[in-house]
């Protein structure tokens, strides 16, 4: 009921604001929404604002369908209508009264067109009429596009809307929209005053960027206050930049983690210096490329778990090539370590261009899931749903190995076989099972580092190149043939790199990290956690 | 022991004669023109140059189909330079010196350029040169047939500038750390202060190849757009490391109508890597987008598709390039009426093509194109939408931003007493005649 | 001293080698030079910094075989010392155009015009100067190997530590010269060289000397190696190779032999960087990339580590096999290296692993063009473009298993076939094959 009333409150104010004169009730609503795809961007504006004019509850999808790019022109009778492609054909909906208006080729319709600038501009005229939305995200959508744009004029609107609003987080972007406008406005110096102070109590970047922006325009007796809340905002973000950082190196670091992890077991258990190791990483993002084709074309509704179904499938796909790798190449080389380099060199060349040709040499498409897309804020810290989701899966995939290692039959006897092998043999350990289970299991790890990597970087044969010599240096540094150094290797790397990325820079950080790690091994010659026993020594 | 020697020395001498024997100048029958093709087909830019190749070998065969050239079938030869500069210089000297080619189609970075130039000036052949680039550089040997930096960089910035783009008025140049960025963002440094942009809201940026963490710099760009001014990213980053920062521009929620991002290497090809739906409205500055609505480009998109079998296979910018290059050169030859290289040098200046975008392509006296110059916003299905066209923009290899470069031009009209570097005011060339 | 260690270096198996080069040094530029161009015997102008290009490799190769194949450091990073040599020429090669560049700038070669430098950065002084120039070729090298080499054998980093942390130097290296501000043109490198020691660079009658001085530089390098692997020296560097802590514990300074060949290493790799720059007209840093260190080891290991001769034929066999195989259309230059590398493999190993050798380089065009038969539906070969990567892997796989000690080992083997045929299996281990790095099968005893 105060909806209904409210949602008439504003279109009032929708009207008062539009350009045009509001256009009488009794136009053809039609031909309003006919005028959105002639001429040029600012026809296009101006038959917008008519449309938002008239408050029509049609009118919210029609915008959105013209940001999106879904609204078309059939180029026979100049009718604007939806179209949906359904295969090589687009289903027509007219816009205006949802009837079905047939089907259509990509070349009997023309697009809406719509730029930067307008699709701002749609963004607002949509949030102004969702402001009362009853779903949440376009309420919380609205508001922040009415933060974005803040007009004096919604003021009274915004005002209704909080009054009815319940959800915390909504309310608080309003209660910061509010404050904004309030500072634009003629309100008095004191309404000003508590405005700049909300202003100041949100701490981010975007009550910074408000600040400032107000700062220039605002009457002398204010700008002190202003300015001490711009300073109150700059300390707070000073400290949490620091805080930012530390976390950007640990995102980094799972990524090390993950790419160095498998490999601190193919090279730190079993002593093979695997070149081919990037490719298996490669081949697993490829994996992951495959299983959302598979689902796109026949279970296009799992498409938000593709990633489950990834994971296992990369493992199981990368593990199966690394025990054949190990049967057919890397078994006779045993007790010539040096050689397994060589050889698995030439494979690694070989595996990238078997890829290229398969695939072709440019990038595949990996769509992240809904659940791994956006960001959200933690105090003055914004964590990226991706990087949050590959930190989680790396200490998973840390934690399940571990277990696998000293809490299963097969890692008992993985770990006998690395310590004596003759001996491990005579106790009766089919030592070669082990050492393909071995081999496979550091593999399959690596293609499962796939699956996360293909999620931050390219899909392309040169996935795996741009990771090897990095995963070399962790499992260096921290000790070969320890888990537990390969952990606080990439962490201390991670976490290095980007405490010194923002003073010096991408290039000169990582060199720094370089020349530290070659220094770092003149006083720790076997890494930080170096095993202990004469075996070790040659 | 001296038997062993004796063979390790035979065998030595033996694989020198084959190779000897084997690289004799097999120069093909009278019935066919050569031509090279020299793009990496493997190693980091294999990622680009591949379709470079292919296309090549689809403008040949669409050329034989019409009957040849002069009268004689056109025969591709194919190396692979494997991404590797040396290689490069070596592939383009067999190209010329053993398979005896009338024209060379190759090339994608700066470097693979420079690497080669020494091998056509020395063995006097031509090169074109398909990809946008720095400028600064006009050789006799060398037709460049993509966007000079006026051709790209400033009217994109002036698009931004203006009102419809946004009236931006902060600047992150990101770039990565190679010649092809620092040249363009040095043009477009001085043209925005000339412009009245103030120094400290002017942010440059670089990173090395391949760089595949953006956390940081992609907070950086937030933490420089939130001083109150409307601010835009000019990305010169490099191929491989684009995916990556996309993909954390769309994490971090970088929206096109707060920051738009604009890129002068991102176009159809890269973008099939990733999921646009997030980064629509981001901004590419080419002078072809595969979404042109031309009866040419209908045309040409057609019958690329059925030759490679493919019909998702995208079209980009450097593919209208080669094939604005591949029809000067096929024009140039049968105006000279021979492949011999000064005289196609001689008659291609000033020839004209029709372009892919309704418009021509004529050979300028500095061996640059004249192009239009097209803005596009990415859209969710990875195609770019035009939302600015301008008409035919002569390409300036001297820039006219630069102070030391006011006055310079080149003209090879005259291939053989021309020159790259002519300082207008003085009537002197730049370098003096190699000894 | 000096006159008994080269006397002892001219053992037989290096006076022939000597011979050779010496030979090849003096004919291939007269070959070139002395015959018209339609003669039978003539050597194209263009092949000869080709084949110049061959040698440096090998010089090179040889460079890393005195430290890998005698004296058990795996260096991952030798192309560095390389690309540093190459980088001292390049800079002097720079220093020559003077005021022949495009902004006809004096003394600032192109480049720095560009980036707006005003004057010539301090440790571009003295690069006008050949001597200068041709010193910091040995020293710059020499320096980095030896302050390198001080800090990590001093601190017994040894095995793969000492691998990757060569890697980590080259990686650095590599960063280092692709940024603009260090000083030395950036990803682009030094090019558009115009003389060397007042002639013309492109001249024929100077490649032809680049080319005799590559092949008398390896020469050089043959008898350095000889001398100092026939020396006592040579044997306590074996003997590091073999068993290090023993020979430790026998009183010998072990860290000080190391650092002696990874020096005189180094400084060979560097002259061979320096006649390699002029030779391909560009240096750039993608020479410093991990990978190129990664192909020299396998230069080495193709032909055979541990002997004078093997880096050099592995070194110029990849090389000439990469140059066919990146080719257009050598098909049946490609057709008959992988007869031979197949024959050799049948000599040294067996019919059938020579077959399967076959087997596999028929396979891999064929399943090429079934997928091109599913895909397009027709039949069709790749170009030698497509599989030249597989051919290069394969080279390097069958390499490793079928003939372990490289092609020079297969000679031994051959001498060896007529009285016994030695069986292959995975519990031959010679000798030669322990070497540093982890071991899989510590010794129970111990």
């Amino acid at each position: 009921m105060t909806n209904r009333i409210l949602r008439l409150i504003a279109v009032l104010f929708a009207l008062a604001l539009s350009p045009l004169p509001a256009l009488a009730q009794g136009t053809d609503f039609t031909a309003m929404v006919q005028a959105l795809g002639q001429g040029g961007f600012p026809d296009r504006e101006a038959a917008m604002n008519a449309l938002v004019a008239t408050g029509d509850e049609r009118v919210p999808p029609i915008l959105q369908a013209m940001s999106d790019g879904t609204l078309f022109v059939r180029k026979s009778d100049q009718r604007v209508l939806f179209a949906a492609k359904s295969g090589s054909e687009f289903k027509l909906t007219d816009p205006v009264d949802s009837s079905n208006a047939g089907t259509a080729t990509s070349k009997d319709i023309e697009k809406v067109k719509v730029n930067n600038g307008l699709r701002g501009k749609i963004r607002t005229a949509i949030g102004t009429m969702t402001l009362l939305s009853p779903d949440r995200a376009s309420r919380l959508s609205a508001a922040q596009s009415i933060l974005k744009n803040a007009d004096p004029a919604m003021l009274p609107l915004l005002d209704s809307a909080l009054a009815a609003e319940t959800d915390p987080a909504i309310k608080s972007t309003m209660d910061l929209a509010r404050a904004v406008i309030v500072l634009k406005s003629d309100a008095t110096l004191d309404d000003k005053r508590a405005a700049v102070d909300t202003i100041a109590a949100h701490g981010d970047l975007d009550a910074q960027t408000v600040l400032v922006n107000a700062l220039a325009a605002a009457p002398d007796e204010l700008k002190p206050t202003i300015q001490t809340g711009i300073d109150a905002i700059g300390r707070n973000l000073q400290i949490w930049q620091v805080a930012q950082n530390l976390l950007y190196g640990v995102s980094l670091s799972s990524v090390l983690l993950l790419a160095a992890i498998g490999l601190s077991i193919t090279f730190g258990v079993m002593g093979i210096i695997n070149m081919a190791h990037g490719e298996m990483v490669m081949l697993g993002a490829y994996t992951t490329f495959v299983v959302q084709e598979l689902i796109r074309n026949f279970a296009p509704g799992l498409m938000d778990y593709s990633l489950a179904f990834a994971v296992p499938a990369a493992f199981l796909f990368t593990a199966l090539v690394g025990i054949a790798i190990e049967r057919g190449i890397i078994r006779w080389l045993y007790g010539r370590p040096l050689e397994t380099l060589l050889a698995t060199w030439g494979l690694s060349l070989a595996l990238q261009q078997m890829v290229r040709t398969l695939f072709g040499p440019t990038n595949q498409m990996v769509s992240p899931p809904s659940w791994m897309t956006g960001a959200f804020d933690v105090g003055g810290l914004s964590i990226t749903w991706n990087r949050l989701w590959i930190v989680v899966f790396a200490i998973a995939v840390f934690v399940i190995l571990q277990l696998v290692l000293n809490r299963t039959a097969l890692g008992l006897q993985m770990r006998a076989v690395t310590q004596n092998r003759r001996m491990a043999s005579s106790m009766g350990i089919r030592t070669p099972f082990v050492d393909a289970m071995t081999f496979g299991l550091g593999s399959g790890i690596a293609g499962m580092a796939g699956v996360a990597l293909s999620q931050i970087d390219n899909v392309s044969p040169n996935l795996g190149q741009g990771y090897i010599i990095d995963s070399f240096m962790v499992v260096v540094f921290g000790g070969v043939g320890n888990l537990w150094g390969t952990l606080i290797g990439a962490l201390m790397l991670g976490v290095g790199n980007k405490l010194l990325e923002p003073q010096f820079g991408a290039v000169l950080g990582k060199i720094i990290i370089l020349v530290l790690i070659i220094l770092f091994i003149q006083w720790r010659p076997r890494g930080l956690f170096a095993l202990k026993g004469r075996s070790i020594e040659q | 022991m001296t038997v062993v020697n004796r063979m390790i020395a035979g065998l030595g001498l033996g694989v020198t004669m084959t190779m000897g024997a084997i690289a004799v100048p097999a120069f093909a029958a009278d019935d066919t023109i050569k031509v090279g093709v020299l793009h990496s087909l493997s190693g980091t830019m294999a990622i680009s140059e591949t379709t470079l190749k292919d296309t090549m070998l689809f403008l040949i065969d669409e050329q034989n189909k019409k009957g040849g050239l002069l009268g004689k079938q056109l025969e591709a030869v194919v190396v692979d330079p494997a991404s590797d500069w040396p290689l490069f210089a070596e592939k383009a000297r067999e190209l010329i010196a053993v398979d005896g080619v009338a024209a060379v189609f190759g090339c994608w970075t700066s470097s693979s350029r420079k690497s080669v130039l020494p091998v056509f000036k020395e063995l006097n052949s031509i090169l074109f040169y398909p990809v946008q680039y720095e400028g600064e550089e006009s050789e006799k040997n060398v037709i460049y047939t993509g966007a000079a930096p006026n051709q790209q960089a400033i009217p994109a910035v002036d698009y931004l500038m203006s009102e419809e783009g946004g009236s931006v008025k902060r600047w992150v140049l990101e770039a990565t750390d190679y010649v092809y960025p620092r040249t363009t963002n040095k043009i477009l440094e001085q043209y925005l202060l000339d412009k009245g942009v103030a120094a400290e809201d002017i942010k440059i940026n670089y990173t090395p190849f391949g760089f595949a963490d953006w956390q940081t710099e992609v907070a950086a760009i937030k933490e420089f757009g939130s001083a109150g001014k409307k601010t835009a990213v000019v990305s010169t980053i490099n191929g491989d490391a684009n995916t990556p920062f996309y993909k954390e521009l769309a994490n971090q929620g970088v929206s096109a109508e707060d920051i738009p991002v604009v890129a002068f290497s991102v176009g159809e090809e890269e973008l099939a890597g990733l999921d646009t739906t997030n980064l629509v409205g981001h901004l590419a500055a080419w002078n072809y987008f595969q979404s042109v609505d031309t009866p040419e480009n209908a045309a040409f998109i057609g019958a690329w598709h059925t030759y490679i079998g493919n019909d998702t296979r995208t079209t980009n910018d450097p593919m209208e390039a080669a094939y604005l290059g591949f029809n000067l050169w096929v024009a140039a030859v049968e105006k000279a009426g021979t492949t011999d290289t000064d005289a196609v040098l001689k008659a291609i200046v000033g020839l004209s093509v029709p372009n892919l975008t309704g418009g021509t392509a004529t050979v300028l006296p500095n061996h640059h194109l004249t192009k239009p110059v097209l803005i596009g916003e990415i859209q969710a299905d990875g195609q770019f939408e035009i939302v600015k066209q301008t008409v035919e923009v002569p390409g300036d290899a001297w820039s006219d931003v630069l102070p030391e470069d006011k006055g310079i031009e080149a003209d090879w009209t005259d291939p053989l007493t021309g020159c790259g570097h002519l300082d207008t005011a003085t009537k002197t060339c730049g370098a003096a005649p190699a000894s | 001293m000096i006159t008994q260690l080269i006397l002892r270096a001219l053992d037989k198996k290096a006076v022939w080698l000597v011979a050779v080069l010496a030979v090849i040094a003096i004919g291939v530029p007269m070959l070139n030079l002395g015959l018209p161009a339609d003669h039978p015997l003539h050597i194209p102008n263009y092949a000869v910094p080709l084949f110049g290009k061959y040698l440096n490799y090998a010089m090179l190769a040889l460079a890393l075989d005195l430290v890998w194949g005698y004296c058990g450091i795996l260096s991952l990073g030798h192309a560095a010392f390389f690309a540093l040599g190459a980088y001292a020429m390049g800079m002097y090669l720079m220093r020559q155009i003077g005021a022949r560049g495009v902004y006809a700038n004096p003394t600032l070669p192109d480049f720095m015009v560009f980036l707006n430098y005003k004057e010539l950065p301090w440790f571009w002084n003295g690069f006008d100067m050949w001597w200068f120039a041709f010193a910091m070729v040995l020293i710059v090298p020499g320096l980095l190997a030896f302050v390198f080499g001080f800090l990590a054998f001093r601190s017994r980093v040894t095995g793969v530590y000492l691998s990757i942390i060569t890697q980590a130097m080259t990686y650095a290296l590599l960063l280092a010269f692709f940024r603009n501000d260090l000083g030395f043109g950036g990803n682009n490198g030094l090019t558009d060289f115009k003389d060397i020691l007042g002639v013309n660079v492109q001249a024929a009658t100077t490649r032809a000397a680049l080319f005799a001085a590559s092949a008398f530089a390896l020469a050089l390098a043959v008898l350095v190696c000889s001398a100092i692997v026939n020396s006592k020296l040579g044997k306590v560097m074996v003997a590091v190779r073999d068993a290090e802590s023993r020979t430790r514990f026998l009183g010998y300074r072990v860290d000080n032999v190391k650092l002696f060949a990874f020096v005189v290493s180094a400084v060979l790799a560097g002259i061979a960087g320096a006649l390699y720059a002029p030779q391909v007209g560009i240096i750039n840093p993608s020479e410093f990339e991990p990978g190129n260190s990664i192909e020299v080891v396998i230069w080495t290991a193709v032909g055979g580590r541990g002997t004078i001769v093997g880096p050099i034929i592995g070194a110029i066999v990849v090389n000439l096999t990469k140059s066919i195989f990146t080719s257009g259309s050598s098909y049946v230059a490609a057709g008959v290296v992988i007869l031979i590398f197949s024959a050799i493999v049948a000599v040294a190993s067996g019919w059938t692993k020579g077959l399967i050798v076959i087997a596999a380089s028929v396979a891999i065009p064929v399943l090429y063009g079934l997928y091109q038969l599913i895909l397009y539906g027709n039949f069709k070969l790749p170009a030698l473009s497509d599989v030249w990567l597989y051919a290069l892997g394969g080279l390097f796989i069958f390499t490793t298993l079928f003939l372990p000690k490289g092609i020079v080992g297969l000679i031994a083997q051959w001498r060896t076939m007529t009285t016994k045929r030695e069986q292959h299996d995975r519990n031959a281990t010679s000798p030669v094959d322990v070497e540093a790095g982890v071991d899989p099968e510590p010794n129970p005893a111990e």
